[in-house]
Formats: structure tokens, C-alpha cells, sequence
């Protein structure tokens, strides 16, 4: 028994076992409250199809030595610039959804090969200096928003210059993957085109890491001094996975958008690196190793956690408003618990 | 008694770290005003004895050592740096211990502050007292004196003279007012010729004040220039004690490398053929702490060249300055072509593969399996172990575990299977697996460094059988870097030396103990230059 219990421990880690041990009773929570599982479980799986590809743009640059790319607002901005062309061009349904990604892409290369340089150059203190990046691109863009010529009526303030702080794409490719094939089993929708899409996301991934490419980068992550005395050039590969990383933000924000069914532009992105970052470290990830289990199984895990969260507090403090401060609590807690498990290597 | 006339007295001296025995009942006797030169190749003990002398704490966090020291014919208890201090016993470092953005007066004065009372001094204690610069300044001037040093005292540390620095050591250690012994440990490494006489005048001149002197070194002539008494120490024992009117340079070189050469394999008897297969012409190579400053060689196909010499020489900067570890500048032609260097691919695409002396640090991806480990390079370098399709490449799993099998059964690592983390595996099990993953590239020139450093008896047996094996089965050309004289002189058909960064010179393994321990020390050409010319 007690083997077998060293086993689960060895295998999950204990940190992933304590949050799995806290979702298990924030469950019971809401059973206890008669909460219906069914939708929440609906909610769990959108969320974790609408964030999975965040989660996953944090797995190329853990493994090349990076560490978690806190500058995704970069590739976010990059993305949501695609979704408004889209807009602007009266585009609707699924095809401006791909249209909108293919247009971000190759934005999300250059700036990507960009942010790169800038980390090979300040080697040893990437975290820091992405997030604040990040904050400042973001920063930069606040002026883009405003100044950019787009003309569609829906985007643009009645009045004034600028674009809307949000948008709504209810008549553009709002759950657009989130229908595709769609359906319900014991009273939970299973999102079928959206899992679909980050499912081939992190099977195109899995296959990555198997080429000789992906096995470089990942000694270049591993040891630097390694992949050198093996003939690998090293900031080359650093510089392929902060762009791979890049382009997935902004792939990962137009999922994203069509599943929130708003376009949030402004401050909105600032902070959405860091939700990603925890979600791959509670899925058992270290800052310097990273594997698509872990992509898969921690942004299952975190959003999970915010979606059963939300209602039980709600049905424990019942005054308005502190569920929502306590919502905040929750996924800043589990944001700071990941963070803490940085270099533990566990 | 006589026994009252030593200043410091050492006996029985032994240390075992971690059940192997690093020091074997040494014993040494100094007097007030003596020069006594601790001699010995890297590895024989020397750092271990001083450790001990100085109460450093890894003896102590390691169990402690055997024997009794006695100071002026009382025995001590030295459990601390500090302890020795206050006993007399000071110690001029091999890295410099001064704070850069002080002056020299500050530097020699710290902690020990001369100072005067004033109105805060009294209120609130002794530790407000001002400094009285200008006694301090004098007694640093004094000091600076001795040590023949002339220069102000009022100057910044930083910005400073390699080899000054080391004088202001010096007048540190000389200013403690109860000093009675002073350590040297190899002052000279880091000195210019004319730096290096200096302070070998300036150590007669503290003797000369009454204050015993132990000299650790491995420079012969420096030894014979100014010694009293000279012991000699080599794995660990205590070879010889003898004074140095009774000896010369070449029996100090025969005590200090002498030893049987054991036959741990039998060398190879391939006919070594007189193709080059590898050209080097001044090359010099930036790689810190193992500096190369012009190392012309020709290596034959087909033999096994051994470069040997003192640690910090430059010998294991050649390997990785051909390999592109380290920056590097030269002619170097692989087989009549030229290599372009500080290019490590355009190395492996010559033919050259490398066993870096680094091995946690370079040799291997700690966290990854045997398999990958031994896969990875030949899978970058020579597209081995990959299924391709178009521009995908995905490696081939069944490939890369069959090569593991077969190397792990050839080179008999010691596993509980190819997919075990190299982390979890003993130095000569890992020091395998970096020999495997530079066969898979099969290269026609290997270069080995330090192959044997840190593992077993056993492992590292079959380390060198498997070189020899290479060298004799495949005719691999092999350049085996390594500190073990033993070894170099066991498997290699000619040991090249490498002293200050130049090779001193080529041996026959079968050469004198004199001739290697000369050329070691760098005294050989100085000596036997006439004869053997």
C-alpha cells in the first residue's frame, strides 16, 4: 500500500497532488451545495480548450532554457491585431478565425524573432526582464489602439479616435470551435472543434520535440555547455523557441476570443502570461523542463480549479461582490503556489 | 631539548577523506627564520597538508585528520582559520583575498584598525574610536619595505598589477604583529619572471626577519634558489626530507614523479604509421585558468599521443581549443586540411570528436537517459538515429536503443538499463557513456581528456582497454589529455608536456623519471638543454 502510495507521489509530484486533493474538495463543496457537476464540468472543459494554447506556448521556451515566457502579451497583441483585421474586412464564421490567425503568424514571427535577441542578450535574467517587456509592449500598444486606422463602425467609438476597450464577435467567429461538432453527454458539453484544435496544437508539439530540432533545443535548454560541445549554436535555438512561443500567443489569443466571444483590448492582455506560466508548473513542469502531459494536465488542473471555485465561494459568502474577491484570491493564490515551486525541480 | 628549537613541528600527519587516503603519516619540522619548500605534483597532497596546518573547515567537516602539531613545543589544537591566526600562522593565498575599491593601507590594516579615542568613541563605545591614518600608514609603509614594494600606500587596490597584489598580500600577513610562520602557496604561479625574483627576494628577506617560511611548490629552480629544506611529498606520502646542500634539480625530479609505472594495460604495438593526422601550429587558446599560449604538434594516424603536465599549464586548453570550447587562434590541419576553428561543427565535420574533461558539466545531459545521451551528438552532427521525411526528422526510437544496448554491453556500463537518468550513474559508468556518445560519430581523431579523473580502479581499467582497443582494432588516432602521469606512460606510444603553455617536450613513455619531472617543472631545457641538443 505504502508502495503504491510512493508510486502516485513519485509519478504526480506532491505539489501536484495537493492541488488535485484541493479541487477534490472544492468538489465535494459543490455537491455538498447541490451545485450541478454537469455544467461546471462544461465550463472546465471550454476554459481548459481556450487557455490550453497559452499553457502551451510556455513549453518552447521552458525548453530552451528560457524559462516560462511571461512576455506572451507580445504574441497575444500580435493575435488580436489578426482578429481585427478580420473585422475590418467583414469577415465572419470560421474562416475569419483562420484568416485571422494566418495574418498573425507571420507578425508574431518578426516580433518573435525580436523579443529573442533581446533574451540572448540578458541570459541569466529572462523572467524579469520578459515580464516587464511584456508590460511595456502592451504599454505601447494602449497608443496603437488608438491611433490605428481601422474604420469598421463595430470596432471604433461612436465618438472620439480609437478603438473599443472591448468587442464583440457574437456576429463574427464567437464560438465558432466551440460548436463545431459539439455534444452532450449526461448533461456536459463536450467543446468538441476547440479540444480538437489544442489536441492538434499539442500533438503537433509532441512531434517537434521528437525531431532533431526539438531534441537540440532541449539540450540547449538542459545544458548549455552541452549542446556547445556538441556543435549546436545555441542562441539560434533559444531564438526558434521564443519565437515558436510567440506565435502561439497569438494563435492562442484568437482561440481564446472566439471562446470568450469578446475581442479585450488595452490592459486586458497584460497580465495573461502569467495565468499560462502557473498552469504549466502545476501540471508538474519546472522552469527548465517542460513535457505536453504537463501542458495538457495543468491547464486542465488551474482552470478547473477557477471554475469550481467561483460558485462555492459564492454559496459560502453569499454578501455581493466578495466572491469575486475571493475568485481573484484563488487564482492569484494558485498563480503564487506554481511560482514557488520554480527551481524546486521536483 | 632539541625539539625546542622548531617554530613548528608536524607529526604523524594523515588524512582520509571519505575512506580514501589523501595523506599518510607525514611529519615536518621548521625552524624560526627557515625556508622549508613543500614539494609535489598536483594531487600529492600538498593543498591537503597546508588545509590541515590551517584549520580549513572541510578537515574538520570531513573527520578530521591523525597526528599532533606543536607550536614552539606546545602542542595546538587548530579547528579554525582563526585559531591559526592567532598561533602566528599566516597564509599568502593562490586567489587574491583583497577588497578592491580599498587603498593599500586599508587592505593590510583591515579588521586590525589602529585607533584613536573621541567624544563619540566614549559615549558610545570602543567601536566608534577614529583611525589614526597616519600610524597605519606607517606600519603599512614598513611592511611594504620588506617586501621591497615601492609603491604608495595611499594607492587603490583596483586597477592594480596582477603581481602587486600579491606583494600587498604578503605585507598583510607580515604586518600581524605575532607572526610567526608564513604559508606560500605557489606565489609564483601567477607572476612574470622578474615579478617571480622579486618575491623570492623578498621571501628571504622575511626569513631573514625571523619568520619560518613554507614554500609549496612545483618549480624546481625556484626551490633550489632559495630553500632551506625541501620535503618532498608524492601520493600522499612523505617521500623525502632533505636539505637542499645535499641535493640537486634532477633528484628533486625523480622524488617528485618517481614512481613504478604500472602496466595497467598493455600499450598497443600497432605500427604507428608517419601520416600526420593532425597539424597544429601556434596555437594559442583563451580558456581561463588553462591558458595555451603557442603549442606546435603533429600527431600521427594511428598512434595514441598522451599530453601531459601540471594543472593550470595550458594542457587541457589544447583539446578544447581545436574543439571550439574556448576561444582559439592558429593553424590546425586535420588530414592536410585546414580546420576553421572556434567552430565546433566544422570540427565534427573533420572527423574530430572529444570526451570533455568537464564531465557533469559538458560531457553529459544529466537529466536525460543513457540512450539519448549516447545518441544526441551523432543525431546533430552526422543525421544518425533519424527518420526523415522531406524536411521532418523524427528520431528513431528502436534505432537509438539498439546502439545503447550494444554499446552499454561493449563498454560494460554498469545500469539498470538504457533509459536510466546519466545523473543516477558513477563517474566511470557516466565517464562511459561519454565515450560512447563520441563513438557514435565515428571519428578518425579522439580526443580524451582527463578519462580517468574521480573513478575506480576498475572502471578506469576498462577506460584505457577500450582506448587501446580503439587505437588497435580501428586504428583511431587518439589524443588523451591527462594529469596521471601512470597512465599516460602506460597506454601512450609519446607524451607530449605542456609547461606555461608551450610543449616542453616530447617523451618516449619508456623516458627517466628525471626527464619527465624536468620537463614538469619546466626546468628541462634550462639544464639538459646543452646535452641533449
Amino acid at each position: 500500500m505504502s508502495s503504491i502510495w510512493k508510486n502516485i507521489v513519485s509519478n504526480l509530484g506532491f505539489a501536484r497532488l495537493i492541488i488535485i486533493g484541493f479541487l477534490f474538495v472544492l468538489v465535494l463543496g459543490a455537491a455538498y451545495f447541490a451545485i450541478p457537476l454537469g455544467p461546471l464540468l462544461s465550463a472546465a472543459l471550454v476554459r481548459t480548450g481556450m487557455n490550453g494554447i497559452f499553457v502551451l506556448a510556455m513549453l518552447p521556451t521552458i525548453n530552451s532554457g528560457i524559462g516560462p515566457n511571461f512576455g506572451l502579451p507580445l504574441g497575444i497583441l500580435c493575435g488580436l491585431v489578426g482578429a481585427l483585421l478580420s473585422i475590418e474586412l467583414d469577415m465572419r464564421g470560421l474562416p475569419a478565425l483562420l484568416f485571422a490567425i494566418a495574418v498573425s503568424i507571420p507578425m508574431a514571427t518578426i516580433v518573435g524573432l525580436g523579443y529573442g535577441w533581446l533574451l540572448n542578450k540578458v541570459k541569466g535574467s529572462e523572467m524579469m526582464v520578459s515580464t516587464y517587456v511584456g508590460f511595456s509592449f502592451v504599454s505601447l500598444m494602449n497608443i496603437g489602439w488608438i491611433i490605428m486606422p481601422f474604420a469598421s463602425p463595430e470596432m471604433r467609438w461612436p465618438i472620439g479616435r480609437g478603438l473599443r476597450v472591448t468587442i464583440a464577435l457574437e456576429e463574427r467567429f464567437a464560438s465558432v470551435l466551440d460548436h463545431l461538432w459539439d455534444f452532450s453527454v449526461a448533461g456536459v458539453v463536450i467543446p468538441t472543434g476547440l479540444l480538437l484544435a489544442f489536441l492538434l496544437m499539442c500533438s503537433l508539439m509532441w512531434l517537434f520535440m521528437r525531431s532533431k530540432t526539438g531534441i537540440a533545443m532541449l539540450a540547449v535548454g538542459d545544458s548549455k555547455n552541452f549542446a556547445q560541445a556538441s556543435g549546436l549554436d545555441v542562441d539560434r535555438n533559444r531564438l526558434l523557441g521564443t519565437t515558436m512561443s510567440t506565435v502561439l500567443g497569438a494563435i492562442g489569443i484568437v482561440v481564446f476570443s472566439q471562446s470568450f466571444a469578446f475581442i479585450q483590448l488595452y490592459e486586458a492582455p497584460m497580465t495573461m502570461g502569467f495565468p499560462a506560466a502557473a498552469a504549466i508548473l502545476i501540471g508538474g513542469a519546472t522552469v527548465k523542463r517542460a513535457n505536453i502531459i504537463n501542458v495538457i494536465l495543468g491547464a486542465f488542473l488551474f482552470q478547473s480549479l477557477l471554475v469550481v471555485s467561483l460558485p462555492v465561494a459564492n454559496k459560502i459568502i453569499t454578501v455581493g461582490g466578495v466572491a469575486e474577491i475571493a475568485r481573484i484570491i484563488v487564482s492569484n493564490g494558485i498563480i503564487l503556489y506554481a511560482l514557488t515551486q520554480v527551481g524546486r525541480g521536483d | 631539548m632539541a625539539q625546542d628549537n622548531y617554530v613548528l613541528e608536524m607529526q604523524g600527519i594523515g588524512k582520509l577523506y571519505a575512506g580514501n587516503r589523501v595523506l599518510r603519516d607525514v611529519n615536518l619540522q621548521l625552524k624560526a627564520g627557515e625556508i622549508h619548500a613543500v614539494l609535489g605534483e598536483n594531487g600529492a597532497g600538498k593543498s591537503t597538508f597546508m588545509n590541515i596546518l590551517f584549520g580549513m573547515s572541510v578537515i574538520h567537516s570531513t573527520g578530521g585528520f591523525e597526528g599532533k602539531i606543536n607550536i614552539n613545543g606546545q602542542e595546538v589544537s587548530i579547528t579554525s582559520p582563526y585559531d591559526a591566526m592567532n598561533l602566528g600562522i599566516g597564509m599568502v593565498h593562490q586567489e587574491f583575498m583583497l577588497i578592491p575599491g580599498f587603498t593599500i593601507t586599508e587592505n593590510i590594516k583591515v579588521n586590525r584598525e589602529i585607533t584613536r579615542p573621541n567624544i563619540a568613541s566614549r559615549l558610545f563605545g570602543p567601536k566608534l574610536e577614529s583611525l589614526d591614518m597616519d600610524a597605519m600608514n606607517s606600519d603599512a609603509r614598513k611592511a611594504l619595505d620588506t617586501v621591497g614594494l615601492n609603491i604608495e600606500e595611499w594607492t587603490k587596490i583596483a586597477g592594480m598589477p596582477v603581481g602587486l597584489m600579491q606583494f600587498v598580500e604578503i605585507a598583510r600577513e607580515i604586518d600581524k604583529a605575532n607572526m610567526k610562520i608564513i604559508v606560500f602557496d605557489e606565489p609564483t604561479a601567477v607572476l612574470a619572471e622578474s615579478e617571480a625574483d622579486t618575491l623570492l627576494q623578498a621571501m628571504q628577506a622575511i626569513a631573514r626577519s625571523g619568520i619560518a617560511i613554507l614554500f609549496i611548490t612545483h618549480r624546481l629552480d625556484e626551490v633550489m634558489a632559495i630553500a632551506d629544506n625541501i620535503t618532498v611529498l608524492r601520493d600522499g606520502a612523505l617521500v623525502k626530507t632533505l636539505p637542499k646542500t645535499e641535493t640537486n634539480t634532477f633528484e628533486l625530479a625523480e622524488l617528485m614523479v618517481g614512481r613504478k609505472v604500472e602496466k595497467i594495460v598493455q600499450a598497443s604495438d600497432v605500427q604507428v604509421k608517419t601520416d600526420i593526422a593532425l597539424s597544429v601550429r601556434g596555437l594559442k587558446v583563451l580558456m581561463p585558468g588553462e591558458v595555451v599560449q603557442k603549442v606546435d604538434l603533429d600527431v600521427f594516424a594511428g598512434e595514441i599521443i598522451g599530453i601531459g603536465g601540471l594543472g593550470g599549464q595550458g594542457k587541457l586548453g589544447i583539446a578544447n581549443g581545436i574543439m571550439g570550447m574556448h576561444p582559439a587562434a592558429g593553424q590546425v590541419s586535420v588530414f592536410g586540411t585546414r580546420l576553421q576553428l572556434n567552430d565546433t561543427k566544422a570540427a565534427y565535420n573533420a572527423g574530430l570528436a572529444f570526451v570533455s574533461e568537464d564531465r557533469r558539466g559538458v560531457g553529459l545531459l544529466l537529466d536525460s537517459s543513457i540512450e539519448a545521451n549516447i545518441a544526441f551528438t551523432a543525431m546533430q552532427m552526422r543525421n544518425r538515429f533519424l527518420y526523415r521525411l522531406g524536411p521532418f526528422t523524427h528520431m528513431a526510437y528502436g534505432q537509438i536503443r539498439r546502439h545503447a544496448l550494444e554499446k552499454i554491453k561493449e563498454l560494460d556500463i554498469r545500469c539498470t538499463g538504457p533509459m536510466q537518468l546519466t545523473r543516477r550513474l558513477s563517474g566511470g559508468n557516466q565517464q562511459k557513456v561519454c565515450i560512447a556518445r563520441a563513438l557514435a560519430l565515428n571519428p578518425k581523431i579522439l580526443f580524451v581528456s582527463e578519462p580517468t579523473r574521480g573513478i575506480d580502479v576498475g572502471a578506469k581499467k576498462i577506460v584505457l582497454e577500450e582506448l587501446v582497443r580503439l587505437n588497435r582494432e580501428l586504428g583511431m588516432t587518439i589524443v588523451m589529455t591527462s594529469s596521471e602521469l601512470a597512465e599516460l606512460r602506460s597506454i601512450c606510444h609519446r607524451i607530449a608536456i605542456i609547461c606555461n603553455g608551450n610543449v616542453e617536450g616530447i617523451l618516449a613513455p619508456d623516458d627517466s623519471d628525471v626527464n619527465f619531472g624536468l620537463m614538469m617543472a619546466g626546468t628541462y631545457h634550462k639544464l639538459r638543454g646543452k646535452e641533449v641538443v
